[in-house]
């Protein structure tokens, strides 16, 4: 209720320049302050120093070196510096377009269709049709609180044809085996595992978006005419766009973040290689080649692109959604 | 040795969870006293990072007899996940004195400046190991570990079955290929074993009884010839079962193969002298139903095997203290007290021939009672078992082998590929790192 009433209620003000207005002997107030805002930044600012730019600036410098063997046949690495070597070994190695390409499949099955369900259910939730929303609302959102790792342990037993218990029944009815780890079914059985985590989450945010709209419109549209089906359609849905975006960019970094389910299922399956998408890819570098090097640059590459990305992503839709109309 | 870790995890894991409430306590102290002049006076302390399932009890031994030198365990992770903590920790200054280092991992570990050489401290206890088992500690003309345990490969086969199906126990791979092929087509839902993608380690054991020599030296450049004629005979034959699905091409180590080990879906594992142990750990309903016999010879009558899996003990060159590690070392896997508490404490299987006959692998495993010389025949075995000379960057080639040979079983691609693959990364990384080489 509040957050969409709150943007109503304030929009008025800004449009009439009232803020710009009061905001002027404000500022020369605290200019006056002197060192006091600086020292109510400074507990923040030392952690947001201390914990983030600094590992930051740590990757960044990481990523410009390397280690070479000197001397003798077993030799000592040391460690020296490389410029943009890491960078162009990041960018030119074909597993990581590949990985890219894995991701993009993958993303386009997750994040439409978790979308689309988490939309779904909390209409459904949010009409006054259903029974048992309570429960119903629970139960869909249930599965967010299982770990990633243990949702993909539990997806795995029921993936792998000699334990699971859709292949006991398959096997023993006219219905056909389905292999959930081929080359191409894995996409989709990778994806479910994500969907099944995420739907509960996203239905959440949508359905507290729709709890904040205020009745009185659906009362104005039903005067109207409307039936449920277009209140949902005309009504609900223009007005839950910006929780749709924000859950939308959500799912997308969590696409690109991608990292817990493969990781887990790979040791059951040959389909999923070690470097299957992008952060595998890092990971490896890391721990299985021990490059903290070429993993810096990687992340550098990949933190960038989903920083880019999201900025570009959110200033487009902040023009159109919040403010544009 | 990933078998191994799985079997102790259990074991292992709480081990950690006690060790680590240990240290805490014990670590804030010796930091207090690493002043010099505290040094002098009290005990020279060393701590020793290690996943060896009851080693704590080993050391308790140790640390009683040699009140001068104490020692402290820990186990922060296992295996590979170990190398990776044991590079960040000697970067920051601070590694343990002692750790377990798998084979595999030394020439990595030594690269890195993390492993002392203790040539000096431990040249005359190397007649206590076979020269297959010193090999693995030994590059260039120094020696930095000492070996533990091994795994000398050979064939586990489910007995019952084997009869049930008139198969013969093979003594060469071809003999191993016909009977895969007998009894694929008597019995179409079992297989007589599977070609596992995941498991680099199992599959330079099986090109070293081929004769591959994977890296090798002349003392200025190295030559790896991971591709060799040897590799792509193995390589080709596992394909060639692989293709005419005679035998399985999925993963060891998932549940899916513990099912398969279990119910008798796969009927033989070319494996190594800790078999036994994960058996027990993975496939309960079948204890006294498996035997043990040497690996398939490529000509009849070779016994030359190679190695699966096993660790040894190292000194860190950051160490303080490296002479007294060196000892402890020395002590723990040379030691006839040591050695039977690693056996029955630690279920090990010493690398030290001493070790191998002591008082309690005179009997038979636990889990193959049905097999009393079990331990005789092991030691038969491991007196021709020799290994590679490992290069410094078998991460790079485990991890391609992960990579390629998955691809391969899935996609039907020629397994020859897949070497070639694990070939070039390997000689990629090498001279990208700046090692001396004659691969062109």
């Amino acid at each position: 209720m509040s957050a969409e009433a709150a943007q109503t209620q304030s929009r008025p003000a800004r449009r009439n320049g009232g803020q710009r207005r009061g905001r002027l002997p404000h500022n020369s107030h605290a200019r006056s302050g002197g060192l006091a805002p600086y020292l109510f930044l400074l507990p923040a600012g030392l952690f947001f120093g201390l914990f983030l730019l600094a590992p930051i600036v740590y990757a960044g410098m990481l990523s410009l070196r390397s280690s070479r063997v000197q001397g003798g046949i077993i030799g000592v690495r040391k460690e020296v510096f490389v410029g943009l070597a890491n960078y162009g070994a990041a960018l030119s190695d074909p597993e990581l377009l590949h990985s890219v390409l894995r991701m993009l499949l993958y993303g386009s099955i997750v994040v439409p269709v978790m979308l689309g369900l988490a939309l779904l259910f909390a209409l459904l939730l949010d009409s006054q049709v259903v029974r048992f929303a309570r429960f119903s609302r629970i139960a869909i959102f249930l599965p967010y609180a299982v770990p990633g790792v243990i949702a993909t342990l539990l997806w795995g037993f029921l993936y792998l044809p000699a334990v699971s218990p859709i292949r006991y029944v398959t096997d023993r009815t006219f219905l056909p085996d389905v292999d959930f780890l081929g080359p191409r079914s894995i996409f989709g059985s990778v994806a479910n595992i994500a969907i099944w985590g995420g739907v509960g989450f996203n239905m959440i945010v949508l359905y507290t978006g729709l709890r904040a709209i205020p009745s009185e419109l659906y009362d104005a549209a039903r005067v109207d005419g409307c039936g449920e089906l277009q209140i949902a359609l005309r009504i609900k849905l223009p007005l839950l766009v910006p929780a749709l975006v924000l859950t939308f960019v959500f799912s997308l970094i969590a696409t690109l973040q991608v990292f817990n389910e493969p990781q887990t299922l790979r040791p059951l399956t040959n389909t999923i290689s070690p470097v299957w998408m992008p952060l595998m890819r890092v990971y490896d570098l890391a721990f299985t080649d021990n490059n903290p090097y070429g993993a810096a640059a990687l992340s550098v590459v990949i933190a960038a692109v989903l920083f880019a990305g999201s900025y570009a992503l959110l200033r487009a839709s902040t023009k159109r959604v919040f403010q544009g109309r | 040795m990933r078998a191994k870790i799985l079997v102790k995890a259990i074991p292992a894991l709480l081990g950690v969870v006690l060790l680590l409430a240990a240290c805490s306590g014990g670590g804030s102290k010796s930091n207090g006293q690493s002043g010099s002049a505290a040094q002098q006076s009290g005990p020279v302390k060393l701590t020793f990072w290690t996943w060896a399932t009851n080693i704590n009890k080993v050391v308790a031994i140790w640390n009683q007899k040699n009140p001068n030198i104490q020692v402290t365990v820990s186990t922060p992770a296992q295996g590979d996940a170990l190398v990776t903590k044991l590079l960040a920790a000697n970067k920051g200054g601070n590694p343990p004195d002692l750790f377990q280092a798998e084979y595999q991992a030394l020439p990595s570990l030594i690269t890195n400046g993390v492993t002392a050489d203790i040539s000096k401290y431990v040249g005359s206890i190397q007649g206590a190991f076979t020269d297959g088992a010193w090999k693995l500690v030994r590059f260039g003309s120094a020696t930095y570990a000492i070996p533990q345990d091994f795994g000398p490969m050979m064939l586990f086969y489910r007995a019952d079955l084997f009869k049930q199906y008139g198969l013969a126990v093979p003594t060469t791979w071809d003999q191993f290929a016909q009977e895969a092929a007998t009894l694929h087509a008597k019995a179409p839902k079992r297989f007589l074993t599977t070609f596992s993608g995941h498991d680099p380690g199992w599959f330079a054991g099986l090109a070293e009884q081929a004769g591959a020599q994977w890296w090798s030296n002349d003392g200025k450049s190295w030559t790896v010839a991971i591709n060799d004629a040897a590799t792509q005979k193995v390589a080709s034959y596992w394909n060639g079962l692989v293709t005419r699905g005679v035998i399985q091409g999925q993963p060891m180590y998932t549940p899916q193969w513990n099912k398969a080990m279990n119910d008798g879906t796969l009927l033989a594992w070319p494996s190594a002298v800790w078999g036994p142990a994960v058996l027990a750990g993975i496939a309960p309903d079948t204890k006294g139903k498996w035997a043990m016999a040497p690996l398939p010879a490529w000509t009849a009558g070779d016994q030359h095997v190679g190695f699966w899996g096993g660790s040894s003990t190292a000194v860190a060159a950051k160490s303080k203290h490296q002479a007294q590690a060196a000892q402890f070392a020395a002590w723990l896997n040379t030691d006839p007290q040591a050695l039977e508490a690693l056996v029955t404490q630690g279920s090990l299987y010493p690398a030290a021939t001493q070790g191998q006959s002591t008082p309690s692998l005179q009997k038979a495993p636990d889990f193959m009672p049905n097999q009393p010389t079990f331990f005789q025949t092991a030691q038969q075995i491991s007196a021709s078992a020799a290994g590679f000379t490992w290069g410094p960057d078998v991460n790079v080639a485990y991890s391609t082998y992960n990579d390629a040979f998955s691809k391969a079983v899935q996609s039907h691609q020629p397994f020859t590929t897949a070497l070639d693959a694990m070939q070039s990364a390997t000689v990629a990384d090498m001279k990208k790192a700046g090692f001396a080489l004659t691969n062109s």
